[in-house]
């Protein structure tokens, strides 16, 4: 299977039981049945395997592959995962869990990023069914994900992540959303005010003096757990995102980032970023505020639909700063 | 029959979550509430609830008339709750209130030379453009909070301390 970037993605054709291919990158192998997805690799000499069912694997693969890897790791499970280097993305099974590690099981591999995004979206394309959408809260995602292989869902799985340059509605920036173009209000905002700020630009001055209603745009978000930028100050990025039900993977930092609850309330599981072993439960409300360390993972569990700002610092040489010790895990001392 | 309730806090109304402990530190968090914060602060304290290598993200309680301020970047306020006026001024001269290694909201003397741009009321949800190179001020009827998105400068205050769980 050849991409546009003439990246060759190793597919197979279709299973005759299933309709669905399967794929290799390096030393691992993906293939799909009815229920579920299977990773395999080899290590001592052993072939080893590890499933997920299929949807929670196509959430994780989902967010991956829209976050263009993010910040450090994307754990989709305790087993198997990806770490991003900006260039590069290992690829792992059982590297960040004792178990697996200390016996010497587990396996990982560096990629070019072009080939391993080029891989998973080819995985994505084929195993995501018809009537399934892995971006969207369990009352929408429909329950088209198991079974043999039926058709496609393209249209969601193309979503590009929404990035704005300075804040959306300037000129030539980012649009706001609208029932005019595709963001009708979710079912879980329907109360939020649609109420536009009053905005009185002097001629001349209007890409400058600007403002929109930011809880009116994350209402309209039509996928879960899939920040926006809606501001940069500089390497500052502000990242809003609608959150419901449970963050499909586990995020691994490779810096300190921030939460702002702007409404609702999530309920953070912090582990360690190496082993997995649990370091704390951070419950969040609207109007708290608190770090993620930079040697943590944590996913969320929101029992409604809720607006988190993410805050994150997108400055280039942060992962080594960290990684060497340079910078503490922690944000501030006091 | 829509039965979702979107719940946003206020300077009146807000609950605190916290954090459960298994194996931690919880001041590695800097847990703190934007509520309470501008509880405890003076009218456009800027007291930094969020910070990341130079970076902050500010609880400002909004009460009155604010002082005159200008950046030498963009910033952004979110109005979190209640309602603020904020008038814009270009510069005429922005050496004069800032330099280039300036950073931050830098607090201004008085009102600075320059042509009025124009002006925005925000409430609740609302997310403002402080532009670069301009001069703004605010103006609250009441009491309210917004966030302000910027850099760490001479105006933010750090309050760790006081504000953040231990």
């Amino acid at each position: 299977m050849s991409t546009a970037e003439s990246i060759e993605v190793q597919a197979s054709a279709p299973s005759n039981q299933t309709g669905y291919r399967s794929f290799t990158l390096g030393g691992f192998s993906f293939s799909r049945d009815e229920y579920f997805a299977r990773v395999s690799w080899t290590a001592k000499g052993q072939q080893m395997s590890h499933s997920m069912s299929a949807d929670a694997f196509l959430r994780a693969m989902m967010r991956d592959v829209a976050w263009g890897f993010f910040y450090g790791w994307v754990n989709f499970d305790p087993v198997i995962g990806t770490r991003n280097h900006y260039g590069t993305v290992d690829m792992y099974a059982g590297s960040y869990y004792p178990a697996y590690r200390d016996s010497g099981l587990d396996h990982m591999e560096n990629f070019d990023s072009r080939l391993m995004m080029a891989t998973f979206k080819a995985i994505l394309d084929d195993w995501t069914n018809e009537g399934f959408d892995p971006f969207a809260a369990p009352e929408e995602a429909g329950d088209g994900w198991h079974g043999k292989k039926n058709g496609h869902n393209r249209a969601a799985i193309e979503r590009a992540r929404e990035a704005c340059h300075r804040m959306p509605g300037l000129p030539g920036d980012a649009s706001l959303r609208s029932d005019a173009n595709g963001f009708p209000i979710n079912r879980a905002f329907a109360d939020v005010p649609q109420d536009a700020p009053e905005v009185y630009a002097e001629p001349g001055f209007e890409a400058e003096v600007s403002a929109f209603n930011l809880f009116a745009f994350l209402s309209r978000s039509d996928v879960t757990w899939n920040p926006s930028v809606t501001s940069v100050c500089g390497r500052s990025l502000a990242c809003p995102t609608t959150e419901e039900y449970i963050l499909p993977i586990k995020h691994g930092n490779d810096r300190v980032e921030w939460f702002v609850q702007l409404s609702d309330q999530i309920e953070w599981e912090i582990e360690d970023k190496h082993t997995g072993s649990p370091r704390a439960k951070v419950l969040m409300k609207a109007g708290d505020v608190a770090a993620m360390p930079a040697d943590i993972r944590h996913q969320g569990f929101a029992r409604k639909r809720s607006m988190l700002l993410v805050w994150e610092n997108a400055t280039p040489n942060l992962p080594e700063l960290y990684e060497s010790g340079q910078l503490k895990p922690w944000p501030v001392e006091f | 029959m829509n039965s979702f309730q979107t719940t946003f806090g206020s300077l009146q109304d807000y609950e605190k979550g916290g954090i459960e402990i298994v194996a931690d530190n919880p001041m590695y968090y800097a847990f703190s509430n934007i509520f309470e914060v501008a509880n405890q602060s003076a009218p456009y304290e800027k007291v930094a609830v969020a910070v990341n290598l130079g970076y902050v993200i500010e609880a400002v309680r909004i009460e009155g008339q604010s002082g005159w301020y200008a950046a030498p970047h963009d910033e952004f306020a979110i109005v979190m709750d209640g309602e603020v006026e904020v008038h814009f001024i270009k510069l005429a001269d922005p050496a004069a209130a800032y330099t280039d290694d300036s950073k931050g909201s830098i607090p201004l003397a008085a009102q600075p030379a320059g042509t009025p741009m124009g002006r925005v009321v925000a409430r609740r949800g609302h997310q403002v453009l402080l532009p670069e190179g301009a001069a703004y001020r605010f103006t609250a009827h009441s009491v309210g909070v917004m966030l302000i998105q910027t850099m760490d400068g001479p105006a933010t205050v750090h309050k760790w301390g006081q504000i953040c769980l231990k």
